[in-house]
């Protein structure tokens, strides 16, 4: 603590009283640390015994961490009120196609036939009793940038569709090798039990690879939002591949060509084709400090922000804090994992004159996140809103007051 | 995945694999876990369409009847025949059938200009509407419905009748227009 703070305790030690020494603390407005050593005005206060432990805990009553709603089907994350890499998961960003079911885990199934030897179906008791695996990964819905953002934008409300915890669940190729994937299978189809059972068909080497089906969610079941009693977790694959409440697996030779990867969740390019199956998240970072509605005072601030890839890892991130015209190499907070948000950080003094903040990510594939120009330049003017990752950029102006450079997408 | 090492291996067609768990315990799949369904247990969860037409049930719809179902159940929210509804725009083609989309962002994708399969359409309304009561609509009634949106987008005529047969034979005017994820060709500009 610096001398800046101007309501400080000042805990004196007093010898004499019954023998022992006290602690007692003075609130006082403006104390200085010279005062500390004034014995003058001893004073007895009592201290408080605060609350017993409980069953649940809660946050501070001085804390304010909120998800906000972007619509009825939608809910984003404080980006910029969290630190590390973790989302609690009650913070975790929500986007439901119909709302959220009451699934009773103890009748829960999940089915899985098709191109497959033995169709079987699995209790959730059934899928604890399997070999599992717990990994760390980011979920990201793909339309995750607010194209029509004012200055007055938080990272929350501009990209807050993207969250990260620590999943626990049975391998994917575990549950198909139970149930026999016959030769000629090359697809599955992934269907949820909410109201709409939501549907994606997804490509069998994906199974093969690193999905999961998840039952835990840093370390407690999986919330109801996040898809009680199980959910598919594609590791670095878009938001919406990721089927909550997932009830049917069904194994194909071909993609089912549903709903939400044809009318939705493909990017129209400007040579007059749509993109298709686009599932993997690409390179990405953010900055979540400081930025609005953040006022700086003159002196030492720590940029952060988060960057990810559903490539891999994250290998760099360079900060500018003049608009792009001076890159600086960002420190990588660790853990660095693969398809995982990672923190970074980069100290900066302000000095009082405007200032233009960026962050850039670049992936083990070599892969650099792109500016609006770019993507634009390789897409098209009308290829919003899916996979939208460009460098972003925070105005610092001279009052200290910090806003969003807002760009016309639209 | 961190812990388990998985060895994949074929034998005898069917992919085997082997869980190497701490210890020498060593745990390999299939495992026996879970239970073995009836056909009637699949079918009653097996709802989903493929664009051949795989899983299209029996039955038969006609635009008329279409007209009855969307005016019951769908005219609330998606508007008078598609449009201005406080829902999607479900009707609507572009001249030449022309696909602008990617550099017009103004331009509303509809059944007519922008889905490729006609399948998909039966498949999604019979799981996901009408929208606050999904499931309430028979085959019969789906079908028509189905009819009904590809007639007012021009796609079949008035007298045309859906089934299994002939929805896979719709071709809808943007079935060309898509391709498989190409970023890692198009977009290796951004690779270092
Ligand atoms: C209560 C309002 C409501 C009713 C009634 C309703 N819908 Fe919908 N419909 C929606 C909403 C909301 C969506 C978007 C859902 C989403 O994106 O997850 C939608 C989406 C659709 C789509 C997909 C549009 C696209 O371009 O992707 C189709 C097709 C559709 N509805 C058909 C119907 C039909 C047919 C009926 C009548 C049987 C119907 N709807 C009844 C609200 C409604």
């Amino acid at each position: 603590m610096k001398n800046s703070v101007s309501r400080r305790i000042v805990v004196q030690r007093l010898v004499g009283l019954g023998g022992a020494a006290a602690a007692v603390p003075l609130i006082g407005a403006e104390t200085k640390q010279s005062s500390a050593a004034d014995h003058s005005m001893p004073e007895a206060t009592a201290r408080y015994l605060g609350s017993y432990p409980s069953e649940l805990g809660g946050r501070s009553p001085h804390v304010e961490l909120k998800r906000r709603p972007l619509a009825d089907y939608a809910s984003v994350t404080p980006l910029q009120d969290l630190s590390g890499t973790i989302t609690p998961s009650d913070l975790h960003f929500e986007r439901h196609h119909a709302r959220i079911p009451d699934i009773d885990d103890s009748q829960h199934e999940l089915l899985i036939h098709g191109m497959v030897e033995r169709p079987l179906k699995f209790s959730v008791a059934d899928l604890k009793r399997f070999p599992s695996v717990t990994r760390i990964c980011f979920i990201e819905c793909s339309g995750n940038l607010f194209t029509s953002a004012t200055e007055h934008t938080t990272p929350q409300m501009l990209c807050g569709l993207t969250s990260q915890s620590e999943w626990t669940g049975v391998p994917l190729r575990t549950l198909f090798t139970e149930a026999g994937v016959k030769p000629k299978a090359s697809w599955f189809l992934a269907e949820g039990g909410d109201a709409a059972l939501m549907t994606r068909s997804i490509p069998l080497e994906k199974a093969m690879d690193d999905a999961f089906v998840a039952y835990a969610q840093n370390g407690e079941p999986v919330r109801p939002e996040q898809g009680f009693p199980c959910r598919l977790l594609l590791p670095g694959w878009e938001g919406n591949t990721n089927i909550k409440w997932l009830r049917r697996l069904e194994l194909s030779d071909q993609p089912f060509m549903t709903r939400e990867e044809t009318s939705k969740y493909t990017d129209p390019l400007k040579n007059g084709t749509a993109r298709q199956f686009s599932v993997v998240m690409d390179a990405r970072s953010v900055i979540t400090a400081p930025t609005y509605p953040a006022r700086l005072e003159r002196g030492w601030h720590e940029i952060q922000g988060l960057a990810w890839s559903g490539r891999g890892r994250i290998v760099r991130v360079d900060v500018s804090t003049n608009g792009g015209r001076r890159w600086h190499e960002a420190t990588l907070q660790g853990p660095v994992l693969p398809k995982a948000h990672t923190r970074f950080t980069f100290p900066w003094k302000w000095d009082g004159r405007g200032a233009e903040l960026m962050s850039r990510a670049v992936d083990e594939t070599g892969y650099r996140q792109p500016t609006r120009k770019q993507l634009i330049k390789a897409r098209g003017h009308g290829s919003v809103p899916y996979h939208l990752n460009p460098i972003l950029a925070w105005i610092v102006q001279r009052d200290g007051q910090v806003l969003y450079r807002a760009e016309q997408w639209l | 995945m961190q812990s388990l090492i998985p060895l994949m291996r074929s034998i005898s067609g069917a992919v085997v694999l082997v869980l190497a768990l701490s210890g020498n315990s060593v745990a390999e799949a299939p495992l026996g876990l879970g239970r073995a369904v009836e056909q009637t247990e699949i079918d009653a969860w097996d709802i989903d369409v493929r664009p051949d037409g795989k899983g299209l049930p029996a039955g038969q719809g006609t635009v008329a009847h279409g007209e009855q179902v969307y005016a019951q159940y769908c005219l609330s929210c998606h508007g008078e025949a598609g449009k201005g509804g406080i829902n999607d725009q479900l009707v609507g083609r572009i001249p030449f059938d022309a696909f602008p989309f990617g550099s017009d962002p103004g331009k509303t994708k509809t059944v007519g200009n922008y889905w490729p399969y006609a399948t998909t359409l039966f498949d999604y309304i019979r799981r996901a509407m009408p929208y606050s009561s999904p499931g309430v609509l028979s085959n019969e009634e789906v079908y028509s419905v189905t009819a009904y949106l590809l007639y007012l987008n021009r796609i079949v005529s008035q007298d045309t009748i859906i089934d299994a047969d002939t929805l896979p034979t719709v071709r809808m005017p943007a079935r060309d227009r898509f391709v498989i994820d190409d970023r890692t060709r198009t977009e290796s500009f951004l690779r270092q």
